[in-house]
């Protein structure tokens, strides 16, 4: 099969801009995406949009032709929600659409408008990712279902808060040169343990902020960007989609996500590799614990071990496999519909030497994303390497 | 949200109520939580109400403190996931301390009211 090039990408600032509308966040993504790619938006053949609580932030529903609209694309245009793995599954339907020799450049990427909920809205809004008569019925929020995960990882594992922090501390300070970051702010272990509680035993600063952004990237096949003599030295060669039951309760696993480790598998074998070929990663740490189960999951760390993988240094910027370089969700910012395409935008900046961190990396040729939905019922994990 | 029922999950609720919960149990012995028409385990299609154990065990839990609004009034609260035998099941764990709440604390269903919206809300009592 055919690889496929990221012929260009564009992130809008991650944060707090209430005011702001989805169609102008993924406008201003768009456009970035397009003068880095180079490519002409009337060569555009299919827009796929991630999207997750549009009717409920913007009351807005039908977003594909709108985002079309918004980005000057005229091609038929389709939203995928797949909760916070929206992204995610908009780029791996991009990804397909290519390879099975169906289009040769794609729009894909996605927004989200959070802020403008408030706390309590956008928190009501994260929550219909659970299973509503089982869960959010029961008075489960987001950051409780990832509680109850972190409370049996700790059951199973051991393992404790101060890990945590770790994780939460060294994705603050790569999000630090991110100017795209929405914290760019260095924080202490005792930070993270001294902030309020929000669903024990998570507090503030294991959980990702509200955020509103929009990111954009356009793939074209391998033909299309010989024949235009596109810089596009990075390719996605790998990608996989797992499921599981969309509550924890009818879980196999309370702390683990086996949706992930089936994304993962797929795309390694995908992509011709395996785990300990990846030299760099951005993985969905919605909160602290989810960094933990998806290093797991990806066979980057041993089952029980991913714990520790921050604190002892194997996952920050100069160690032997550094995981969100940019931030991750948890300081960079989580607009949900948006994350999947940030991270892909996110990683081949890091692979082709322009992000703010890719001196950490500056040797790497494979990188992993992992974008996870729910308590990780949907998950999914791209391959990108350096092909040119 | 409108005000009608929830076809099989308020039937399950009253039965909770009325102190005879059950599961749904296919051919294979897979046991799962209505509404459901299908096992989702093996795709049986004749699934059969069976009596649920009467006690559980907390398996995992939460106390939450940043609520949804619809449980303004009642945070913080303490959430488990308490495992029944064949089928798990997600409460909020009444009439105890929530510091006192541990993994393996034995417990039995309830219905139980939000104090924010008077919504019916699953429970998990210590026994």
């Amino acid at each position: 099969m055919s690889d496929v090039r990221v012929a260009g990408v564009g992130l809008t600032e991650f944060g707090s801009s209430p005011e702001r509308t989805g169609r102008d966040l993924f406008a201003e993504a768009s456009i970035e995406a397009f003068e880095d790619a180079g490519v002409p938006r009337e060569d555009v053949e299919a827009l796929f949009y991630g999207n997750f609580m549009g009717e409920l932030a913007e009351h807005q529903g039908h977003q594909g032709p709108l985002m079309a609209e918004a980005a000057g694309v005229h091609a038929p245009a389709t939203r995928l929600e797949s909760a916070c793995a929206s992204g995610g599954v908009a780029v791996r339907e991009a990804v397909s659409r290519i390879r099975n020799g169906e289009h040769d450049v794609v729009l894909v990427g996605g927004a989200e408008r959070m802020t403008n909920l408030g706390t309590g809205g956008a928190t009501e809004a994260l929550a219909i990712a659970a299973d509503d008569l089982w869960e959010v019925r029961a008075g489960v929020t987001f950051p409780g279902a990832y509680a109850l995960m972190a409370q049996a990882y700790f059951e199973e594992f051991g393992g404790e808060r101060e890990d945590l922090a770790h994780v939460a501390v060294k994705n603050h300070e790569n999000a630090v040169p991110n100017e795209k970051a929405q914290y760019r702010r260095a924080i202490e272990v005792d930070d993270v343990l001294e902030a309020p509680m929000v669903s024990a035993p998570l507090g503030l600063y294991d959980a990702c902020p509200i955020s509103d952004g929009a990111a954009a990237v356009v793939l074209t096949s391998e033909a299309y960007a010989a024949e235009h003599d596109l810089e596009a030295p990075v390719a996605i060669t790998g990608s996989g989609q797992g499921g599981d039951r969309i509550a924890l309760q009818d879980r196999t696993h309370l702390s683990q996500s086996p949706a992930a480790r089936e994304a993962g598998a797929e795309a390694y074998a995908d992509a011709g590799i395996s785990a300990a070929d990846v030299e760099v990663a951005e993985v969905h740490d919605c909160f602290t614990i989810a960094e933990v189960l998806a290093l797991e999951a990806l066979d980057l760390a041993p089952v029980g071990e991913g714990i520790t993988a921050a604190r002892d240094g194997l996952t920050t910027a100069d160690g032997d496999l550094p995981v969100n370089l940019s931030g991750g969700l948890k300081a960079k910012g989580h607009p949900v519909g948006a994350t999947g395409a940030a991270q892909v935008a996110e990683l081949t900046a890091l692979l082709r030497g322009d992000h703010p961190n890719s001196d950490h990396v500056d040797d790497a040729t494979v990188g992993l994303t992992h974008n996870a939905g729910g308590t990780v019922a949907s998950a999914v994990v791209h391959v990108l390497e350096v092909v040119a | 949200m409108s005000d009608a029922r929830d076809a099989g999950y308020d039937d399950w609720l009253e039965a909770v109520e009325e102190g005879e919960p059950y599961y749904l149990e296919c051919p294979e012995g897979h046991g799962s939580l209505p509404p459901r028409r299908v096992c989702p385990d093996c795709g049986a299609t004749d699934l059969e109400e069976t009596p649920l154990p009467a006690a559980g065990e907390i398996a995992t839990f939460t106390i939450t403190h940043v609520p949804t609004p619809s449980f303004a009034d009642d945070a913080p609260y303490v959430v488990g996931v308490a495992d029944f035998g064949p089928v798990r099941i997600t409460g909020q764990v009444v009439g105890v301390d929530p510091t006192a709440v541990e993994t393996g604390t034995a417990v039995e269903l309830e219905v139980a009211t939000s104090e924010t919206t008077g919504d019916r809300v699953l429970a998990l009592r210590p026994r």
